[in-house]
């Protein structure tokens, strides 16, 4: 179980949220080929490492935010509003 | 007076337990006697009983093997009825009075066993035997018998009657082990300030301390834990857990332990699972002894070096009579000085090191205890229990035995090295390596994430000597005693090329029983490597699971269980459901009628009735849980258009839209309607089941999308009671109860919404049909809800008005043939499958999922698509049956999704989805129902009132 940290609740335990799915993923306008129409459906990412992603705190405040989780080791990188643009990381 | 000793193993001195307080119990229905301060395995040892089971495969007699939570042998069911517990571990048994135990292995007895035939048999039962025999005629013919002649621990078959909690606790430091190490460490964590959790699992604290006789900052190790641990109750701020196991580490500093309440206290729960979030842990959790590999190894009387010595300073028991002690590493020679002074004869010490200390030497010098150096137990005698040890003297290689030697002894204590208890390090990432100085794993960096220290002797790697017998039948030498896995199994896995270690475990089983592998990894590592010839570290190691050890699923599920399993959602008007005979069942959480059974009725006599009713006359539908959403703003028009396949900019106030939304996918997600209130306040109603959902998907697109449009979203779906009265006299009786509302047909047409005042309530009254009939969906506040249902219920009284449950409504709507989504509907059906492609196509604007409408796929003309089916009366449409067209080539053309009979004339009638179905109608398709083969005529629905002349009376 994460103990995610809500931008506007504090740290909370994951059950709370919901997840939602890669971040900053631009929908396409309606005149967008079929190719970029279906990646933006079902074309994802899956990087061992830093991941941009959605989350939402379902059963507390109920904001949508962005956050950076490691995905080898759950560490959570960063956590910032939605709307903002994407953080840059410190290599490591 | 001297008090009569309790057991022929009971030394008259020594050990911490009450000489002047005698327990009876029973093992195996002959009764002993113990001591207060014993456990049961200590008990059954002081009373020399020495075989407590029979091994897992070849039935061999098995002794106790240590004192703690790695013991693969002493695992015995406890207590008989509904509180028996199986493979309880005998060393964490707390002695009561006239306790219950009994062997789970073994038949007739664990004394005589006809299962020991299978000892010489035991070529069939190598690694993977179940893939080389019992194939014929399958291996189910045999598994039943096998399984029951293994031996397991029955698991009680009445209900529970113990409460378990679950209960989550939050502090700064969690300490795990309160040894001399942990009470330090969480000593220094509160007096700092911290909120600390000390976890012992047993029930006093101290640990080996307890019991040693070693002395901690110049005082008595009892002494100074007492101290310490007074001063740890007096602390704000520190919570003692004792009987309590850490089992479990995840991800971010959460930890689950198990505490268990014995003995049991009435009024309290029997376990507590809890789930504990750290700031940072500590790992005081010490070391599990490891075991000597040499032929038959496995007898009772061979017990762990630790383990005899536990049992001799805590609780005052001999192992034997004549004791002989092997080991590899320097933690025995304590021992053997511990029992030379409790008057038990020790033979001497097998170390397989060339050398030991000088200070060693002269210890064992004085007391007259001849140490072998290089030398190693080699094979063993004895039927049931321990005679002889032989010993053999390594080469300089250590790859051959010079010279043997047997000597005659009834206790062996063996020493083969320590692992670090660090299972809770690995659970949650943490990684390891073998290192070949100390036979065992030892972490190799800090944790990725978690804030975790190791300390004290889990933080230890003592060098050891060989610990493998070079010599002797590997078949007969164990590796896993729980499992029976032997040394010749992994000869046999590797041969066979199953080589890495995640192979070679689940070929043989090997660290695969409830222990873990808790006293068989580490030796698996060594052993494996040399067989490869490689180094040890490269082979990795297996993932160690959570729990540590077993817990109870009852303390997991806490008082989670019978009615609180699940919330459960009360409609305004259950009571009343309730007092008039409705059979209520489940729906999304929603505990809903689904018939009103009258006297002698079952529940689908009922159903006719109550639809045959509402096609009569009138029928009363709690629709409460319809979802019901208020979007306002000056956006909010905007916001909303961009959801629905239909056009809302044409919307007039009063005027109901029966809309489609869609995920992006373009299959369909809910259905509903739309309503304007006033401009920039509009109200939507979503399917039941959807009423979260929707209002979720209705924030996400506002938040993350489109956060700019000014708009504000309300779910109000608990805030109205909504009541259905559908059917032909619906007017007339509404007419009667007082109202604001003119209800004449030309001011309230179909598909039309009045707001006003109804009974003197705010009301908001729908003309909108899901039964095909004329009908008032009628909104109250949810309180009044009550007061409104029995207010129809009179009024409606001469022309018999009853309530209908949701059987008899759905089974109204199969007869108009209306869209139930989820039902006809899966996450592939796109609007023009359901007859609403023109709709979508008619709109130019974007909304959610019109893109993808345009999809090749979704533009297919042999999609499944929504048809009818009749056939000849008599028969059923059975829900799943798959159909085929006539010409058809595949084994599947469509299946049927919703079906019943028709409610005045009873011929059969169904829904169903059939490829290009709009160009099948009027064709037979046949229907396959498993076996059952029959044929319908594909219609264009609705069955009934084609002309939909009734619901615009």
């Amino acid at each position: 179980m994460l103990r995610i940290p809500c931008p506007y609740c504090g740290l909370r335990d994951e059950p709370e949220f919901t997840f939602g799915g890669p971040a900053h993923v631009a929908r396409p306008p309606l005149t967008a080929d079929d190719a970029t129409w279906t990646d933006y459906l079902f074309g994802r990412d899956n990087p061992a490492g830093a991941h941009f992603e959605r989350w939402s705190h379902a059963y507390g405040c109920g904001q949508w935010f962005n956050m950076v989780r490691n995905t080898l080791t759950h560490e959570i990188v960063a956590v910032y509003a939605m709307g903002e643009p994407k953080p840059t990381l410190s290599s490591s | 007076m001297i008090k009569p000793k309790t057991g022929p193993y009971r030394l008259t001195q020594g050990g911490q337990i009450d000489r002047t307080r005698t327990i009876p119990f029973r093992f195996n229905n002959e009764t002993y006697t113990g001591n207060a301060g014993d456990t049961l395995a200590s008990a059954l040892l002081a009373n020399g009983v020495r075989t407590v089971s029979r091994s897992f495969k070849f039935h061999r007699p098995r002794g106790m093997f240590s004192c703690g939570m790695e013991e693969p042998n002493g695992l015995l069911q406890v207590g008989t009825g509904p509180r028996a517990t199986p493979s309880a571990r005998a060393p964490f048994v707390e002695l009561t009075p006239n306790l219950e135990a009994f062997s789970q292995s073994g038949w007739p007895g664990v004394a005589f066993d006809v299962g020991r035939a299978l000892d010489f048999t035991a070529p069939m039962w190598a690694a993977g035997f179940y893939n080389k025999t019992f194939i014929w005629p399958n291996w189910h013919t045999y598994e039943a018998a096998i399984r029951r002649m293994a031996g397991l621990g029955k698991a009680p078959t009445e209900p529970d009657p113990d409460r378990y909690e679950v209960r989550n606790l939050h502090c700064d430091v969690l300490v795990i082990g309160a040894g001399v190490t942990g009470l330090k460490a969480a000593l220094e964590a509160a007096h700092a300030g911290a909120r600390v959790v000390l976890v012992e699992q047993d029930r006093l604290l101290g640990g080996q301390a307890l019991w040693d006789g070693s002395v901690v900052e110049s005082s008595p190790a009892t002494d100074w834990i007492g101290a310490r641990t007074h001063e740890l109750d007096e602390l704000p701020g520190v919570t003692l857990l004792r009987r309590t196991t850490a089992v479990g580490c995840y991800d971010h500093n959460v930890l689950a332990l198990s505490e268990r309440n014995h003995p049991p206290r009435a009024g309290m729960p029997r376990e507590r699972y809890w789930i504990a979030r750290a700031g940072r842990v500590v790992l005081a959790t010490g070391a599990i002894e490891q075991p000597l590999i040499f032929g038959h190894n496995d007898r009772p009387g061979i017990m762990l070096a630790g383990a005899i010595r536990q049992y001799l300073l805590r609780y005052g028991v001999a192992p034997g009579r004549r004791v002989l002690l092997a080991a590899n590493n320097e933690s025995v020679y304590g021992l053997a000085k511990e029992l030379k002074e409790a008057g038990v004869k020790v033979l001497g010490v097998v170390d397989s090191r060339h050398d030991v200390p000088e200070a060693t030497r002269a210890a064992m010098q004085s007391l007259s205890i001849e140490i072998s150096l290089g030398s190693i137990p080699v094979d063993t005698a004895g039927f049931s229990a321990l005679r002889s040890v032989t010993v053999g003297r390594l080469s300089n290689d250590g790859r051959r035995i010079n010279s043997t030697q047997t000597l005659e002894c009834d206790a062996l204590a063996v020493s083969g090295g320590w692992s670090p208890n660090l299972h809770l390090f690995a659970q949650a990432g943490g990684k390891l390596a073998y290192d070949p100085v100390s036979g065992s794993l030892q972490p190799t960096a800090p944790h990725p994430s978690i804030e975790i220290e190791i300390a004290g002797s889990a933080a230890l790697a003592i060098p050891i000597g060989p610990r493998v017998s070079p010599v002797g039948n590997t078949r007969r030498q164990w590796v896993d005693l729980l499992h029976d896995v032997t040394v010749a199994d992994l000869e046999l896995a590797l041969r066979e090329n199953y080589t890495s270690v995640e192979h070679v475990k689940r070929y043989t089983t090997v660290g695969m029983a409830a222990d873990q592998g808790k006293t068989s990894a580490a030796a698996t590592l060594g052993i494996l490597a040399r067989i490869r010839g490689i180094p040890a570290a490269e082979l990795g190691h297996t993932t160690l699971r959570p729990p540590f050890t077993p817990v109870t699923l009852g303390a997991i599920a806490g008082r989670d269980i019978g009615e609180r399993y699940a919330p459960s959602r009360l409609l305004p008007i259950h009571a009343w459901h309730a007092r008039h005979g409705a059979l209520v069942r489940d729906f999304a959480g929603w505990q809903r009628p689904v018939a009103y059974m009258e006297s002698g009725e079952s529940r689908e006599m009922a159903t006719l009735r109550e639809a045959r009713s509402v096609r009569a006359a009138c029928g009363l539908f709690d629709a409460s849980p319809l979802g019901k959403i208020e979007v306002q703003g000056p956006d909010a028009l905007e916001f909303l258009d961009r959801f629905y396949i239909n056009d809302l900019k044409t919307l007039q106030p009063g005027r109901v839209r029966y809309g489609l939304m869609l995920r992006e996918t373009g299959a369909i997600f809910d259905d509903g309607t739309v309503v304007m209130l006033a401009p920039g306040h509009f109200l939507i109603t979503t399917t039941s089941g959807n009423a979260e959902r929707v209002y979720a998907w209705l924030e996400e697109w506002r938040q993350c999308e489109w956060p700019r449009l000014r708009v504000a979203i309300t779910a109000v779906t608990e805030q109205w009671a909504t009541i259905s009265l559908a059917g032909p006299r619906a007017r007339a009786i509404l007419s009667k109860l007082d109202s604001s509302i003119d209800l004449t047909r030309s001011e309230f047409p179909h598909l039309t919404m009045r707001t006003g005042r109804l009974l003197n309530l705010p009301t908001r009254i729908y003309r909108v049909s899901f039964t095909g009939e004329l009908t008032y969906e009628i909104n109250v506040p949810a309180a009044a809800g009550p007061r409104l249902w029995e207010a129809l219920l009179e009024a409606g009284a001469p022309e018999e008005l009853k309530p209908l449950g949701l059987d008899a409504l759905l089974q109204l709507r199969l007869e108009k043939g209306f869209l139930h989504v989820g039902t006809e509907t899966d996450a592939t059906t796109v609007p023009a499958d359901v007859g609403w492609g023109k709709v979508a196509a008619q709109k130019a604007s974007d909304f959610v999922g019109k893109r993808s409408l345009a999809l090749p796929e979704n533009l297919r003309s042999d999609r499944l698509q929504l048809v009818g089916l009749t056939m000849e009366p008599g028969r059923i449409f059975v829900v799943g049956s798959h159909l085929r067209l006539a010409d058809s080539r595949d084994p599947s053309d469509g299946w049927i999704t919703s079906a019943g009979t028709m409610a005045s004339t009873g011929d059969p009638i169904a829904l169903a989805m059939l490829r290009a179905g709009h160009q099948q109608i009027g064709t037979e398709v046949t229907v396959q129902d498993g076996d059952a083969v029959t044929h319908a005529r594909v219609v264009s629905p609705p069955f009934f009132d084609k002309s939909g002349g009734r619901m615009h009376a």
